[in-house]
């Protein structure tokens, strides 16, 4: 029988070790899974490679988890924005690892790593310095660099509705890195507004398949960031 | 409003709506961050656009009304905004894909300095404490059919934006197209910055001593 929901969030993120790459769906606040991460925070693992396209804001969720110290590395493409004072602060003084990838390359790299696709060309970044010591090749009279495939040990994502098979379905622009994500990761856990049987879910409208989830946890109501942040909240 | 009456040229408003006067009827846009965004309140009437932005909406309407506005629903600026009727959402594979692939016909972008051989300089000023950071600059520039630039013509500091040779770190080289200031509007073509047009009350030799390459004088059509 095939059920993939887990009763909590803890006992969600309980296996992901010291080390692990882990990707975590969101673009600022919209799709960003705090539950999850606020689990993966009090879960302990540290020395953490997180790929997420920001670094979170304020002290709550993603920019918490950095704060804390759980994180050694992160592959993003736009680390500031606004309310983002924890990540800049760690790499001013050089205590957190930057791997800038322009949003494009990042979106297509995770894509590529879960379908497995090695390594593939484009023509983003040629000529910049976010191209150097990559390998270059020309086609039809144009030059590409190639960049590799991106994998995870866990993805964490959120979505609107699942099915215990894990198929999903997203909210709006919540979608963003989701999908991507959850092909990529060899663990895939995701937090979501509700459950519901197989069969419920027009199969038309599916947008992750359930083959790409591993874990189903409902969090009913989901906090916001941007709420969180707005009132002061620091988390732990 | 005295520094802006003494000013001469065009306000960031004006400039967006002459950006506007030249996107065809029934494009697909993408617009930056800052005046770009500006472009929505000046679709000249009779024309439709359809406007993308990359975290995943393409048909990206005004800002919603005071508290109506839905954390999940943002665009790349991270501002709440909605979607019009015919709207789609999509994945971020998906969004890069109308980008590079070549499917969107216009992005507006706003830059730090431009070269004369259409280098844009916009993701960083490269300097030592500043957090670097690119998002989907590099992407849309290496992708979208035609990039038009829409800037001040200098910086706070009165130095040319527009240049020989970017000093910033480039976000793609010879990608733009079309540069709109706010005391012209200047093609990139192959002789370098060539002026399409003056903005009023301003003349070909101040926009030249502003700017940091040769400019050439607005083309003649050639006598038949």
């Amino acid at each position: 029988m095939i059920n993939k929901e887990v009763p909590s969030v803890a006992e969600a993120v309980a296996d992901i070790f010291d080390g692990a790459t882990v990707m975590i769906g969101g673009f600022g606040e919209a799709g960003s899974p705090i539950e999850l991460i606020h689990a993966l925070i009090d879960q302990g693992a540290s020395g953490l490679t997180v790929v997420n396209n920001n670094t979170g804001s304020g002290e709550v969720g993603l920019a918490a988890l950095i704060k804390a110290g759980r994180v050694s590395k992160m592959i993003c493409s736009y680390p500031r924005s606004m309310n983002s004072t924890v990540f800049p602060e760690l790499y001013r003084s050089g205590k957190i690892e930057l791997e800038l990838v322009p949003q494009g390359t990042l979106a297509e790299r995770i894509r590529a790593g879960g379908a497995g696709i090695p390594a593939f060309y484009t023509a983003t970044a040629v000529g910049t310095m976010l191209a150097d010591g990559k390998e270059t090749r020309e086609f039809d009279g144009k030059t590409y660099i190639m960049e590799r495939g991106l994998k995870a040990d866990f993805t964490l994502i959120k979505c609107r509705q699942a099915d215990t098979y894990g198929n999903l379905i997203f909210n709006k622009t919540a979608r963003n890195f989701a999908p991507p994500m959850a092909m990529a990761g060899t663990v895939t856990i995701v937090q979501t507004e509700s459950v519901v049987a197989p069969g419920e879910m027009d199969p038309e409208i599916v947008v992750t398949p359930g083959i790409f989830v591993n874990r189903v946890v409902q969090v009913q109501n989901p906090q916001h960031e941007s709420v969180l942040v707005a009132s002061g909240v620091s988390y732990p | 409003m005295s520094a802006n009456d003494a000013k001469i040229g065009l306000s960031r408003e004006e400039m967006a709506q002459r950006v506007a006067m030249d996107i065809p009827d029934g494009s697909y846009v993408n617009l930056g961050i800052g005046i770009p965004e500006l472009i929505t309140r000046f679709v000249p009437e009779g024309r439709e656009f359809i406007y993308h932005t990359e975290n995943g909406l393409l048909g990206m309407g005004p800002s919603p009304a005071e508290g109506e506005g839905e954390p999940e629903l943002i665009n790349a600026g991270k501002r709440q905004v909605t979607a019009i009727p015919g709207a789609s959402y999509f994945q971020h594979p998906d969004s890069f894909a109308m980008i590079r692939g070549g499917h969107l016909d216009l992005c507006v972008l706003g830059a730090l300095q431009v070269a004369n051989n259409g280098d844009l300089a916009n993701w960083s000023t490269g300097g030592p404490d500043a957090i670097p950071a690119v998002g989907g600059a590099m992407d849309l520039v290496a992708g979208v059919k035609s990039v038009f630039v829409v800037t001040q013509h200098c910086t706070k500091h009165g130095d040319p934006k527009l240049v020989d040779a970017c000093t910033y770190p480039l976000t793609g080289p010879g990608v733009v197209d079309r540069i709109y200031t706010d005391l012209a509007v200047i093609a990139v073509t192959d002789e370098g910055f060539q002026l399409v047009e003056l903005s009023p009350g301003v003349t070909f030799d101040y926009v030249a001593e502003r700017t940091g390459a040769p400019l050439l004088p607005i083309a003649t059509p050639t006598a038949s």
